[in-house]
């Protein structure tokens, strides 16, 4: 205690200069920042949503053209050409609940990583909480997810899909775990971007990868076949996006009736550990990640200004 | 363009003594980083070279600012004026030391900063005025006299990109002077518009000094300040060499 008299730590306020209405600048609510100031957010989303699209003649459209794209091309190459779609009923299905998980991660990571090196005008020059840029990137992201969402129900009620409670939870739980473990990873790289441009690059590279480090093109089975025992198959049901793929798969493919007529005669179509295999893990992972990348960013964006 | 001195109110400011700002002992200390690519690390580790050099943009400022005073902060280029209102500001932190306020602060570091050239003026003044702190009421209530201020009724509706360098500064500037802190932080910003609009200006000062706000004013206009402010602090390479009466002030600094 008395050796706190007379020698405050830097920037520390005593209790009783608290009282007297003093404060110290730029202290604000840390990572509760985004519920407090909901306006502004709100505001900083729409800024991102009408800049993101300016002068272009298709404007939200884009947000259909590109996963349609992505579908359309690894659809013949990989269900026709390969012939994955012979052996996976309703391989078109299949595809597009993997893809529209691996776009949704990859942008808001991407976008989040670039939010405060993208923002340096405010950042450098006005006070205001930063959180709200990670943030803000992650809702400009669900704001595009929902219509690809739309085309995936779509798809999955012309294939005689029927909603379930099975499906609800195994799709909120997906949500979830794929939310809460993204913006931590954007938290995280959001702040080292701040301090070293290669990180975004990094990112780049990472989500590139995605799509093939998790059953999105292929089944989780074909992995089991040829890695299954290994440590390796169990890093690669670990990995979060591999839990949230399949968690998507459970809600929107698996009861579509072809399939679960044929999962009764082929076992290969059944999932390890159904309907919602390792949710627990990817919830304890993802939960651990948001930790450490608001621990990290919180500890870092005071100096953001600086190193911008 | 400066304003011509004819029109520059007298000060209007009535100090009072309450505190509102209190700079203790502050120091910052900026590294200039020549290189940071992964090659450059690597041979400076290895041969033990200082990677960055170091300045001390404030070194040991002690500053107090009461309710009501306008203070003037002046000094040559890179004498760490604009730093200083960053700390007060909380968009930089003091290496050591420490900053202490009193009541809501609002910056005008940079006219227009929080501005987006590809929304309308209507959205930049809801975006920029949430940026400084308001909230949707206020900025409701005041969004009539806000565009009344800055004479630009006419082109609310029209993209920023399109307008002319004065009117964005209007714009701007005028959100800012809005939004009616108790503490208001001023960077070089009574150079904005044509002379009309500077005199506006100047008189929107004075009525912020008569309602008793406090105020922090960065300028290289000397003789504006001399007129505008109850006080003035003068720094040289981060520190403060003078801080009293503004004719005293300017001439300390013309004298070195």
């Amino acid at each position: 205690m008395s050796a706190d008299v007379g020698s405050p730590a830097v920037g520390t306020i005593s209790r009783s200069e608290r009282a007297e209405g003093w404060r110290a600048p730029g202290q604000d609510s840390g990572w509760l920042n985004p519920l407090k100031e909901r306006f502004l957010l709100e505001l900083l989303v729409r800024k991102e949503l009408r800049v993101r699209y300016r002068g272009s003649a298709l404007g939200m459209l884009w947000s259909y053209v590109k996963p349609a794209v992505q579908f359309v091309v690894f659809f013949i190459a990989l269900g026709i050409f390969i012939g994955l779609s012979r052996d996976t009923p309703a391989y078109a299905v299949y595809l597009f609940s993997g893809i529209v998980v691996i776009n949704l991660f990859g942008e808001v990571f991407g976008n989040a990583t670039r939010s405060i090196t993208g923002n340096s005008a405010l950042v450098s020059k006005i006070y205001l909480p930063s959180e709200l840029f990670p943030w803000s990137s992650m809702i400009v992201a669900l704001v595009h997810f929902i219509p690809q969402l739309l085309v995936l129900l779509t798809g999955s009620l012309l294939y005689g899909w029927r909603p379930s409670v099975t499906a609800l939870v195994a799709f909120i739980l997906g949500m979830v775990i794929l939310l809460v473990f993204t913006i931590g990873l954007g938290l995280l790289t959001a702040a080292m971007n701040a301090a070293f441009r290669d990180v975004e690059n990094f990112v780049d590279l990472i989500v590139m990868v995605a799509t093939w480090l998790s059953p999105v093109l292929y089944r989780v089975t074909m992995v089991q076949d040829a890695i299954g025992g290994t440590i390796w198959w169990w890093l690669y049901q670990l990995n979060p996006l591999t839990i949230v793929v399949e968690l998507f798969h459970t809600a929107f493919w698996r009861y579509i009736p072809q399939v679960a007529e044929r999962a009764a005669v082929d076992p290969s179509l059944s999932a390890p550990g159904e309907p919602f295999g390792l949710w627990w893990a990817g919830l304890l992972i993802a939960a651990a990640t948001f930790v450490i990348g608001t621990v990290v960013f919180e500890r870092s964006k005071r100096r953001f200004a600086q190193s911008l | 363009m400066s304003p011509a001195l004819h029109d520059v109110p007298e000060s209007a400011a009535v100090p009072t003594e309450r505190e509102m700002v209190r700079i203790e002992n502050v120091s910052k200390q900026f590294s200039l980083r020549h290189n940071r690519r992964l090659k450059e690390l690597v041979f400076s580790a290895l041969q033990k070279k200082k990677l960055a050099d170091t300045f001390m943009a404030l070194d040991d400022v002690n500053l107090t600012v009461r309710a009501g005073e306008t203070v003037g902060l002046i000094g040559f280029n890179g004498s760490g004026k604009s730093t200083l209102l960053k700390t007060i500001s909380g968009v930089l932190f003091p290496d050591t030391g420490r900053v202490m306020l009193r009541g809501r602060v609002a910056g005008l570091i940079e006219v227009g900063a929080g501005f987006h050239p590809d929304l309308s003026g209507r959205e930049n003044v809801y975006l920029n005025g949430a940026i400084l702190g308001m909230t949707r009421e206020q900025i409701d209530a005041k969004f009539d006299d806000i565009v009344a201020f800055s004479e630009i009724e006419e082109f609310i509706d029209t993209d920023v990109k399109y307008y002319s360098s004065g009117m964005f500064l209007r714009l701007a500037f005028s959100v800012a002077v809005h939004t009616e802190p108790d503490i208001f932080l001023v960077d070089e910003i009574l150079s904005v518009g044509d002379e009309p609009f500077q005199a506006k200006c100047l008189a929107r000062i004075r009525e912020l000094q008569e309602a008793g706000r406090t105020m922090v004013v960065v300028s290289h206009e000397l003789d504006m300040l001399e007129r505008l402010c109850t006080r003035i602090v003068v720094l040289r390479k981060g520190k403060v060499v003078f801080d009293g009466e503004p004719a005293e002030a300017i001439r300390v600094l013309r004298a070195s």
